[in-house]
Order: structure tokens, then C-alpha cells, then sequence
């Protein structure tokens, strides 16, 4: 069902081939295979429930924590097995960072602690790097000018998108090169969302990104090539344009026009 | 749908029951104090914190005594408790919360249900045969090992609880930025639910530090001050409940005065230590 011919010249960065996730009996996502490439940005779309979340988690392992949860197939990134039992998932998903759709910042820290949270937590202790990398991360969530007199106070003490974006930070002050975003912005407003969209387009030329999202103008605007899942299955994956444009699947095309979803 | 004035009665109605439950709550608890103070107060005295009990005959005798060696044997024996229960107790906590997978979780959820519903006096058995018989003699430390069985399972319970408070997303988030999960759980999610366990070491010292039956064979008791310092690890050493079992079945009358004195002492340790961990709490939020 896939379309195979190549989308991009860039070189493949992850791939899963006839990759499946289950909780308990019931696979949440069926024998998905796709090649993400390489400084580029992939969108998941689709449905609510049609497993594009569940199977975001399953690149950066953290179905490991989930109870009853069973990931089969072949997940590898630069043509290495992410699930590997002689590897170390820490070292993962050191690679590949995630954003949540939900803010979480760590209750107890500060602003400042929790951006820089990733690298203080394992032994990092140059002080002016840190604040060169809370700056930086800061500044590219667009959260610096807001926060930069208060970074001392709680995280937990901002608003809710101002949150979101602090959880952006945070993701990116540990430089990944893979980034998955579970829809980063639904919880931002407008002007947020703009930024966060302006930021994924920066960040393209160091890191490759996946982005969920159920917002399809903000698909059609930040990504390179999108995925459309339905019911656990992966029914198109093909160039952004062609799938807001000319779509080969019925269902895809009956998505994007909003006739159902 | 009822109307809004029934609605308002019907709360008044229940915020009314709330307050008349808490003021019942209330009510044996003040009895009590009020009593201990009442029957107590008159034996206390400079001497009660100064001086060691010593035989019945001193005090006939009208020597000083009082319940220095008392009062610090408890310190000595709840501190070894509190020692050893609260890293044992948090790693139990942890395990249980934390790695519901692993295969020795089940194992110490058995152990910890176990230990939680066995009688004091048995715990003292335990601390009896593993350290008292292996020793040779009754001591301070084995009384403490006897109490921090007392408090392990109360602690490990509290620990779970409140770090499965905490949400799961947390640690998602902490694994997410390329952290270990250990010190995800060390660095974020014990922090978060730090009030939780510090009220979980306070419930568990309340609970030990009221203890009698387990101390009656393994610190054993003491009317004396330890001639050596090791004595208070070493030897048998006095504790408060311990003590006020003992000066409250005497034959002696100014003994049961002094008992009551004890329980003004033991009554005053255990609110002042709710009170100290109340403001630790709020420093900390």
C-alpha cells in the first residue's frame, strides 16, 4: 500500500519495517514499515486512536514502561536495532529526544533546573554552559524573553502553554538528533504555535523530526513528507505536497477534506 | 432537579456532620492529653531530666531520682531505628512503586504485608534471635533493630503511595531527555513526593516510638546510666514506653507518679516531632 519510490534524496535516518505494538492481545499499530530521512520533517497524521502516537513512543522505546505493552518487527535508526537487548535504551533515546502533548515539567525544580535538567542530571556541572544551553533552548522555544528574569522560580508556577514550551526546552537543551513531537503545540496559543512552527523549520537542517499532529494546515506547513494512519495501519507516506494535493488512497484524500475524523 | 435552596441546606447539612465527626475525633484525644497533663505534672522536675532512676529504695530513701537515662536510652534506640528503617524502608517503597515488573516485586510485597500485619511482640523475637542471641547480651542497637521493624513496613507502604502520586508522565519525561531511571526517580519523582514521605517517617516514628513489646527483649531496660558510652549500643538500655509499663505495674507509689510524668515526656516527643516535620514540609515548599 506504501508508495515506494524514493522521496527525497536524503539518506535514511530511521526505519521500521513491519513494526507493531500491542497492548495485551489488541495491536494498537499493524506491521507498520516507513524510512524517515535524514534533516527532514515527517508528519504523522490521522484520526484519533489510529495509533500514531503509540507508535511515535515505539521509536524511542518508552513502551518499555508500559505494562502489558509488546513492540514486534524491526525498529532501527542509522540501520542499528532499537530494540537491541544488548542496548542500552538510555543511550537511545540520548539520540532521540521526545515532546509530549501534555506539559510536564519536573515538580520540584526551577525554570533554569529543568531545561537544563538533561545535562545537570548526568554530571555536568560547567556552569557557564549551562547557561549558554538554557539560554539557547529558552530563546528557541520562544520562552526566554518571558522567563529570563524569574528562572530561579518553580516551573510548575508557569501557565500552561508557557509550561508546554519549558517541556520544548528542556527536550532540546539535550541537542537529539531525532525529535518527536506528540503534538507539541496543542496546547499553545496561536502565537506560540507560530513559533514552535518557526522553530521546527530551524531546527530541520541539525535534526530530523517527527511530528504528530491533528492540526493538517500545521502538517502541510512545517513538514516535508506526512503519514497518514488509520486503525493502527499506515495507509500513505509519501511528499507533504503530494499528500495535501493529489493523494493515492481514497481514505487519505477523504481525511484531509474532512469527511471524516 | 432540586432547587438551589435545598441544594444549600443539603450542604450546610453535610459541612455540619463534618465538623461535629472531627470535633468526636477530637474529644478522646484531648481526654487524654488533659489527663496525662493533670495526673503527671506535679512529678515533673529538674530532677526527672537530670538524674537516673536508680533501686525503689533511693527515692525512699528521698534521694533525687529521675529519667535522664530514660529519655536518652529512647533517643539512642529510636534513632538506630530511624536509621536503618528509613533507607530500607524508601528502597522497599520504590521497588514496589517503581519496578511493578521485576521479579522481586511480588516476593517483597509478601514480605512487606507480613512484616506490616505481624505483632510487635513478634518483631521483637526477630531482633531477639538475629541480634541479641548473636551478641550475647540485650542492647541498645538490638532494641533499635527490633523498632525498625516496626517502621519498615509503615514507611515502604507510605513511600508507594505517595510516589504513585506522582504522575506517570513525570518519568516519561525524564527517560524522554536521556536520563537513567534511576536518577529519574532519585532527581525528580522522590522530590515530588517528598511531603508524602516525610509524613510517611513520621506516622512509622510515631508508631515505633509508642512501642513497648518489642523493646522487653531485646533493649530489655535499665534503671541506670551506662557507665561507658558503648553502653547505650551495647547494653541494655531504658526506653520511655518500656519504662512507663514498668513504673506504672510497681508496687511503688511515687513510681506511678513518675509514670505519668514518662507519658507527659513520650505524649510531648511525638507531638513536637509531628510539629518540627510540619514546618520541615513547608520550608521545603
Amino acid at each position: 500500500m506504501v508508495n515506494n519510490e524514493p522521496l527525497l534524496e536524503n539518506k535514511i535516518r530511521l526505519e521500521t519495517i513491519d513494526l507493531s505494538v500491542y497492548y495485551g492481545q489488541n495491536p494498537g499499530v499493524k506491521n507498520v514499515s516507513i524510512q524517515v530521512f535524514d534533516k527532514q520533517v515527517t508528519a504523522f497524521i490521522g484520526p484519533s486512536g489510529c495509533g500514531k502516537t503509540t507508535f511515535l513512543r515505539a521509536l524511542n522505546r518508552m513502551h518499555d514502561l508500559t505494562r502489558g505493552a509488546k513492540v514486534t518487527g524491526k525498529a532501527l535508526i542509522d540501520g542499528k536495532d532499537i530494540y537491541d537487548p544488548k542496548i542500552d535504551p538510555v543511550t537511545i533515546r540520548r539520540k532521540i529526544g521526545m515532546v509530549f502533548q501534555k506539559p510536564t515539567p519536573f515538580p520540584t525544580m526551577s525554570i533554569y533546573d529543568n531545561v537544563v535538567a538533561g545535562l545537570k542530571l548526568v554530571g555536568i556541572r560547567d556552569k557557564k554552559l549551562l547557561d549558554e544551553v538554557c539560554e539557547r533552548s529558552l530563546r528557541q522555544a520562544a520562552l526566554w524573553e518571558e522567563v529570563k528574569d524569574r528562572l530561579k522560580t518553580p516551573g510548575g508556577s508557569l501557565s500552561g502553554g508557557q509550561q508546554q514550551r519549558l517541556s520544548i526546552a528542556r527536550a532540546l537543551a539535550v541537542e537529539p538528533e531525532v525529535l518527536l513531537m506528540d503534538e507539541p503545540t496543542s496546547s499553545l496559543d496561536p502565537q506560540s504555535t507560530n513559533r514552535i512552527e518557526e522553530l521546527i523549520g530551524e531546527l530541520k537542517h541539525q535534526v530530523t523530526i517527527i511530528i504528530v499532529t491533528h492540526n493538517m494546515q500545521q502538517a502541510s506547513r512545517v513538514s516535508d513528507n506526512t503519514a497518514f494512519f488509520y486503525i493502527g495501519n499506515l495507509i500513505e507516506y509519501n511528499k507533504t505536497t503530494k499528500i495535501f494535493t493529489n493523494p493515492d488512497q481514497k481514505r487519505t484524500e477523504e481525511y484531509i477534506t474532512g469527511q471524516f475524523g | 432537579m432540586i432547587s438551589l435552596r435545598r441544594r444549600y441546606i443539603r450542604d450546610n447539612i453535610m459541612l455540619t456532620l463534618i465538623i461535629l465527626n472531627t470535633i468526636v475525633i477530637l474529644i478522646p484525644l484531648f481526654i487524654i492529653i488533659v489527663y496525662v497533663i493533670a495526673k503527671g505534672f506535679d512529678a515533673i522536675s529538674l530532677d526527672l531530666f537530670t538524674k537516673e532512676l536508680g533501686s525503689p529504695t533511693r527515692a525512699m530513701m528521698g534521694e533525687p531520682t529521675g529519667l535522664v537515662h530514660t529519655m536518652l536510652g529512647t533517643v539512642v534506640v529510636d534513632l538506630i531505628a530511624v536509621l536503618i528503617a528509613i533507607p530500607f524502608g524508601v528502597g522497599a517503597g520504590v521497588m514496589l512503586s517503581e519496578y511493578p515488573d521485576h521479579w522481586a516485586n511480588p516476593v517483597l510485597r509478601v514480605l512487606n504485608d507480613t512484616l506490616n500485619g505481624m505483632p510487635a511482640v513478634l518483631k521483637g523475637l526477630l531482633a531477639f534471635t538475629l541480634v541479641v542471641k548473636p551478641m550475647g547480651t540485650f542492647s541498645g542497637l538490638s532494641g533499635g533493630v527490633a523498632l525498625a521493624f516496626v517502621m519498615f513496613p509503615i514507611i515502604a507502604r507510605a513511600t508507594e503511595s505517595s510516589l504513585m502520586n506522582i504522575p506517570w508522565s513525570i518519568r516519561e519525561a525524564g527517560l524522554a531527555i536521556g536520563l537513567p531511571r534511576w536518577r529519574v526517580i532519585l532527581s525528580t519523582i522522590i522530590p515530588a513526593a517528598k511531603v508524602g514521605l516525610v509524613t510517611g517517617f513520621l506516622i512509622a516514628f510515631a508508631r515505633a516510638a509508642g512501642e513497648a513489646a518489642p523493646l522487653v527483649f531485646t533493649s530489655f531496660g535499665n534503671n541506670y546510666l551506662p557507665i561507658k558510652w558503648t553502653g547505650w549500643f551495647m547494653g541494655p538500655v531504658d526506653t520511655l514506653p518500656q519504662r512507663l509499663y514498668n513504673l506504672a505495674i510497681s508496687p511503688y507509689e511515687h513510681w506511678h507518679d513518675m509514670g505519668w510524668a514518662a507519658a507527659i515526656v513520650l505524649l510531648a516527643v511525638i507531638i513536637a516531632s509531628f510539629i518540627v516535620a510540619r514546618f520541615v514540609i513547608r520550608d521545603n515548599k
